[in-house]
């Protein structure tokens, strides 16, 4: 059998698939969930950091991966609010509060990885999240090897995708977070809270964004590193643009961008350059903003400050 | 007792008192019309009513209690609909969504079936057929209008605001509309009709009140009402009604347009084998409902689009491949129809707006370095002749108002002396005063034996000032002609893509 064929027959490709982009799909899905009612969210880089460092750090300090995964949720959340309140009620640009954000987080992180922990990095006793294993499916062939044991927030990622797209489109809240986004004054004309749809939906959006910072320090490692991210946030900013806004487009592309990732690890094994194979999905990436594949047209109001009636 | 009152209302904005002294009664069952011209506090009433803007002073009372609306709901629970003039209706959803957004009366999840099932009702009650399913985006204007309705009724509207409402409609479908105003009068539901055009609100009105410079004037039964009195009340001075139009001396062709077809952005055919000419003397008018290829049409012709096949002449000389800034300097002039975002540079002076066609020309610039003293004289020269106000020419484009915007635009295309002035929606949004200077301008064009291409989308406008009248329906110039000939109703069914012979009545 040649390479290719080798490489491309191992399960084990689909399943590093699935967990390099559990990431990507959970910011990608964040920004969806922001830019579904207009606000603009390119801070996915700099939530996913926090995520990860207050992660870390509060599962080392608690003994428990659990209380890191809710406390980097947590300040993921709170530090999209950074993004909302100036966003929503000053009505200041959200491109530029996106960036400010992503600065700010990633020389955050290090001044406190630095002061906290020293230069020894944090501490090696940090508990991890557990991997799953699902009984019947485990002994699938192939599909056991690809679904059957991965870490407890890839399944995670896959739930919320789903609750995401059911909630979106099948909940009065989610039909009047879509409205918000594409007509807010039309909005606000039938009695609906602009200001207060889309703190929520920054704010939720931010609280997935952390999922996948945590994910990152503790699901796949259990440390931090600095600027651990590495440009994740980016990609999950195209995987939500290529999967056109919706919960299963942001799924879809990022496995896309997961399988390039997968795929230049196996192939670095065969002597193929890393750096070559490392630049795909970034190729991809730019291929996708083309609009070659398909036209993705953002909600009508998206990144349009709106001042509610007076 | 009145359903509604209003008593002496006053908001201010600043150091602007946009409405004072208001006062209004609304009958059950009756169509009342707010009669005023832009500007005269129509809108801000009406945002007042609808809970948008709070009143600074005044009452608002419904059946005798007075009202607080601290938002729009307020308004919506206490029985208040509004159709706005730009329609608050989101393109990407459906009807149904559309209609029941907001108060969706389920609790969490949103049943598609439920709100399709509650549009079917009402739309079947009020006799206006309205397909549920499909995306607003995808209805004609006079269907968007139908779903603003059904949606204020959904809502148990037990008074209707309709603010500007036939601005976009046909003449057909205003008077479908009308008749769905008689319908809701006869099941008690007043209707406030907001208006700057004399007709319709004699034809619909019980009663009108007129309102000048944020004041009601009058409130009078239309019965009592003339054109002319209500047309002295809403300007405070006297006015004339019909421009004088001397038939034109025709001579040659200046534009010649053959077998036009033209793409608008979504790669989808808009203009569709459209041919005429325009000849020296003539004003020639296009009409039609907004969105049936006029917008298109006009931009192959001044070469802001490119064309999908046909060939444009001007003077005689083929101009197809010719750029934006050649076709000016040929002598063709363009008035655009957003006059704000198109036509000036806003935050820029009028003397440097006035410039902006000419800036690289003698005498406005000499090898490259601008001349601030002839921009400056020729400025007072042309708003002394096309009396801008304020007459200053540092004065910045945003601080005047609509008509004198477009004066400054008329002043500028008219001055380089085109032989073909083409002028989009010239009056759209300007009050019965500006009216008469720019319908006068473009007349006067003509008596100097250039040519005029008028595309418009008021009858009225089309009819008084062209010499031949172009109908446009689906990109297809459905019809040309004769002014004389032409009548309300043979251009409105040509609007609706009917083929008619020329002075043939339907």
């Amino acid at each position: 059998m040649s390479v290719l064929g080798l490489v491309f027959s191992n399960p084990e490709l689909y399943g590093s698939t699935l967990a390099m982009a559990t990431p990507l799909a959970l910011g990608a899905l964040g920004g969806t969930f922001s830019e579904r009612t207009g606000v603009v969210n390119i801070a996915m880089e700099g939530i996913m950091l926090v995520g990860a460092f207050f992660g870390v750090m509060a599962a080392a300090s608690s003994h428990s991966a659990w209380v890191g995964l809710l406390a980097g949720v947590v300040a993921g959340g709170l530090i999209s609010l950074a993004l909302a309140w100036p966003a929503v009620r000053l009505q200041s640009d959200q491109v530029i509060l996106g960036m400010a954000i992503n600065l700010f987080a990633a020389g955050l992180t290090a001044f406190l990885l630095n002061t906290v922990y020293g230069f020894g990095g944090t501490p090696i006793s940090t508990p991890q999240l557990p991997q799953l294993t699902i009984p019947i499916l485990n002994n699938i062939p192939f599909l056991g090897a690809v679904l059957g044991q991965q870490n407890v927030v890839v399944y995670l990622m896959i739930l919320l995708v789903i609750i995401g797209h059911f909630f979106l489109f099948h909940t009065n809240l989610g039909l009047r977070m879509r409205a918000v986004g594409e007509h807010p004054e039309a909005a606000d004309t039938v009695g609906i809270n602009v200001v207060r749809i889309r703190y929520f939906g920054v704010l939720i959006g931010g609280m997935m964004s952390g999922l996948a910072g945590v994910y990152l320090s503790i699901g796949m490692l259990n440390s931090f590193e600095v600027n651990m991210t590495d440009g994740r946030g980016y990609i999950a900013l195209a995987a939500m643009i290529f999967g056109k806004w919706t919960p299963f487009g942001s799924l879809g592309a990022a496995l896309l961008f997961g399988f390039a990732t997968a795929v230049s690890f196996s192939l670095q094994n065969y002597g193929v350059s890393a750096n070559l194979i490392g630049i795909l999905p970034y190729a991809l990436t730019i291929v996708a903003l083309t609009g070659v594949i398909g036209r993705s047209k953002a909600p009508a109001a998206d990144g349009l400050p709106y001042e509610p009636s007076k | 007792m009145a359903i509604l009152e209003i008593r002496n209302l006053r908001k201010v904005f600043g150091s602007v008192i946009a409405n004072d002294e208001v006062n209004l009664s609304l009958e059950a069952g009756e169509t009342h019309a707010i009669l005023g011209e832009n500007g005269a506090g129509k809108s801000t009433l009406i945002k007042m009513i609808s809970g948008l803007y709070k009143p600074d002073a005044g009452q608002i009372l419904l059946n005798g209690v007075e009202q607080h609306f601290a938002n729009p709901r307020d308004a919506i629970l206490a029985g208040i609909g509004v159709v706005h003039q730009h329609f608050m209706l989101i393109p990407a959803l459906s009807v149904a969504e559309n209609v029941v957004l907001g108060s969706e009366g389920s609790r969490f999840l949103f049943r598609k079936k439920d709100a399709i099932e509650k549009v079917l009702r009402i739309s079947k009650e009020l006799g206006l057929p309205l397909d549920p399913a499909i995306k607003v985006q995808d209805l004609p204007v006079g269907m968007q209008q139908r779903v603003e309705i059904v949606k204020a009724l959904y809502r148990n509207a037990r008074i209707l605001i309709l603010d500007e409402p036939t601005a976009v409609l046909t003449p057909q479908e205003t008077e479908e509309l009308f008749a769905v105003v008689r319908r809701l009068n006869q099941d008690q539901i007043p209707v406030i009709f907001i208006s700057h055009k004399l007709d319709e609100v004699r034809e619909i009105a019980d009663r009108i009140t007129v309102m000048r410079a944020g004041k009601s004037v009058n409130t009078m039964p239309v019965a009592d009402a003339t054109a002319k009195e209500l047309a002295q009340l809403m300007v405070g001075r006297e006015v004339v009604l019909e421009t004088i139009k001397t038939p034109a001396q025709t001579g040659n062709v200046v534009l010649s347009v053959e077998g036009l077809s033209v793409r608008d952005d979504r790669k989808m055919t808009r203009v569709k084998n459209v041919s005429f000419d325009v000849r020296t003397g003539e004003i020639f008018g296009i009409a039609g409902v907004d969105g049936n290829g006029q917008t298109e049409l006009v931009e192959a012709i001044v070469g802001l689009r490119k064309l999908e096949g046909g060939k444009i002449l001007f003077l005689d000389k083929d101009i197809t491949a010719e750029s934006v800034s050649g076709r000016i300097h040929r002598g063709i002039g363009y008035v655009p129809q957003d006059r704000q975002r198109d036509g000036l540079v806003l935050p820029f002076t009028v003397a440097d707006n006035l410039i902006l066609r000419s800036v690289g020309n003698q005498p406005f610039s000499k090898s490259g370095w601008l001349q601030k003293k002839s921009t400056r004289a020729s400025a007072e020269k042309l708003i002394k002749e096309f009396d801008i106000r304020p007459p200053l020419a540092d004065a910045q484009a945003v601080s005047l108002s609509g008509g004198n915007q477009q004066k400054v635009i008329l002043a500028r295309e008219m001055s380089r002396e085109p032989q073909l002035l083409i002028a989009v929606q010239p009056t759209r949004g300007l009050d019965v005063g500006a009216i008469e200077g720019i319908h006068r301008h473009l007349l006067s064009l003509c008596e100097q034996g250039k040519a005029v291409l008028l595309v418009s989308l008021e009858l009225e406008e089309i009819m008084q000032l062209s010499d031949r009248i172009g109908v446009m329906h689906a990109g297809e110039l459905v019809t040309v002609m004769d002014a004389k000939k032409a009548t309300r109703e043979t251009l409105g069914l040509a609007m609706t893509g009917e083929r008619v012979e020329e002075g043939v009545a339907p």
